[in-house]
């Protein structure tokens, strides 16, 4: 107990909390309508294209987000505007955005910095990362991701139901397609400095699988969704604490061990 | 009913083409939707039936000619009812959600539903017989409930005309039938126009007021009796018991 109050003691252990819950709680909410509309490689995708962005930044010497962000904003648009009618496929685009901006980003890192820990922790995600100005961003644009996704809850359901029937009725499919793209942009990139672009897309796939297993209303699943996310970065930033393993992925096998419950669960249930 | 809705004209075709990149489909087309019409939209796969219904709800501009809608209609308030796709098929929402997301047409920001949505949402559930259902699951439903609850969301958007894409594919027999006769209910006792894309020409001539065949490079519209006896339907619907 006490060491877990003397886990607080420490500013970047408190500000992990703030960024993560907030990160998140914001992954969670729009992993519903990602997953339902089939693009769960999404995070997975943009976090190697922000990843390949970040690289070419710190080789140039650039602040690395003002960078990445409007980089992953436009790869998000691009990939969420592929649909099936596209001559390649969502995800075949996906997954050539994602290795290309990869394999960028580790060509121009070896050619100039070599891999530096700012590299690594980009991959894997540290807490340490976080500075004072970078949790101001987050919150802030958290909070603005959050409350896009409150305003436009109706009409994001609207279109992730069924594209056709809300663009016959007249709501402008495309720009709420677009608004999603851009909130889900942001979110990747602020929650890779923490998760790592490797794991990040897990904080979108989880638990909306998760909440899904066990909630048959989409308002039910997407508020289990964000409870089930928030407790499990909570727990698995404590453990990862306490055993000293990396952040992103204890906070990853916890969101696996939620999963595995819900299948559990639902299994019981039937 | 009075009169005056009676005469409605929905939706006017004229002396249109359709297509893509200049490629023109249909041609000349011409024909109307009206209040207490009944229309099916019959003809062979990639015969630009569903170009057609593209057009008819505004969603692709016709290369030449002018299709016209009632004011009603031009705010959007079309009752559509989609092919289903994959997706929807475990997609966890309940009856209640999806029915009351048929009235997102109108107006922008909407933080919750208003009690005159919901009351109407209630009541076209109770029409359409799936009242019971409405905290139930949408994927744990039957082809043919599923069907109820799209027809009810396209109800909520619009009552007065319904808009339909091959309803019945992918139903049994026993709930296309069902289906059938529902639409016919909403035609005959409430008044509500239909106009409808199915590959089952049987019923298509057994419930239409009105068929337009989609042939190469023809077209035919005009009553059952009247598409029986004209060349196309000679040939398409000749296998009628």
């Amino acid at each position: 107990m006490r060491l877990l109050l003397q886990m607080f003691m420490y500013p970047f252990i408190v500000r992990a909390f703030v960024v993560g819950i907030l990160v998140s709680l914001c992954a969670a909410l729009l992993g519903v309508p990602l997953v339902l509309k089939r693009y769960s490689m999404i995070g997975d995708g943009l976090s190697h294209v922000s990843f390949g962005a970040l690289s070419i930044a710190l080789a140039c010497g650039w602040a690395p987000l003002p960078v990445s962000i409007p980089v992953v904003i436009a790869a998000a648009i691009v990939l969420l505007r592929m649909t099936e009618n596209s001559p390649m496929g969502a995800d075949a685009a996906i997954a050539v955005a994602s290795a290309s901006a990869l394999a960028i980003g580790v060509i121009v890192t070896s050619v100039t910095t070599g891999m530096t820990t700012d590299v690594d922790s980009y991959m894997f995600g540290s807490i340490l990362a976080m500075d004072r100005s970078d949790v101001a961003l987050s919150v802030g644009l958290s909070v603005a991701v959050l409350v896009l996704f409150g305003l436009f809850y109706h009409k994001l359901f609207a279109i992730t139901f069924d594209e056709s029937f809300s663009r016959a009725t007249g709501v402008k499919v495309g720009l709420y397609n677009t608004l999603l793209s851009v909130l889900t942009a942001l979110t990747i990139v602020l929650g890779m400095r923490m998760m790592g672009a490797m794991l990040i897309s897990s904080l979108v796939i989880f638990p909306a699988l998760s909440a899904m297993r066990i909630r048959k209303s989409f308002r039910g699943v997407v508020i289990c969704a964000g409870i089930m996310s928030v407790i499990s970065f909570c727990v698995g930033l404590t453990l990862s604490y306490l055993i000293s393993t990396p952040v992103g992925a204890t906070v990853v096998v916890v969101n696996l061990a939620v999963f595995l419950c819900c299948c559990i669960v639902r299994a019981l249930k039937k | 009913m009075n009169e005056k809705k009676n005469d409605k004209l929905w939706i006017d075709c004229r002396d249109v083409s359709l297509g893509y990149e200049g490629h023109a489909i249909w041609q000349g087309l011409t024909f109307q939707v009206r209040s207490g019409d009944y229309l099916c939209i019959v003809g062979e796969n990639g015969s630009g039936k569903s170009t057609l219904l593209k057009s008819l709800l505004g969603l692709l501009k016709p290369l030449s000619g002018a299709i016209t809608w009632d004011e009603a209609l031009r705010r959007g308030a079309i009752g559509y009812l989609p092919q289903q796709t994959k997706a929807q098929k475990d997609f966890p929402a309940t009856v209640y959600e999806v029915v009351l997301s048929g009235f997102l047409s109108r107006g922008g920001i909407r933080l919750f539903h208003t009690p005159a949505e919901k009351s109407a949402a209630l009541m076209n559930m109770g029409k359409l017989g799936i009242l019971e259902l409405k905290d139930r699951c949408y994927r744990e439903l039957s082809g043919g409930q599923q069907q109820r609850v799209l027809l009810a969301r396209a109800l909520c958007a619009a009552g007065e005309l319904l808009v339909l894409d091959e309803p019945v594919t992918g139903l049994d027999p026993a709930a296309a039938l069902d289906l059938y006769r529902t639409l016919d209910y909403l035609h005959k006792q409430e008044g509500i126009a239909i106009v409808m894309v199915t590959h089952d020409i049987r019923s298509a001539l057994r419930y239409a007021t009105k068929i337009l065949h989609a042939g190469q490079n023809k077209w035919f519209c005009g009553t059952p009796e009247e598409y029986l006896a004209s060349p196309l339907g000679k040939r398409f619907g000749g296998d009628r018991v």
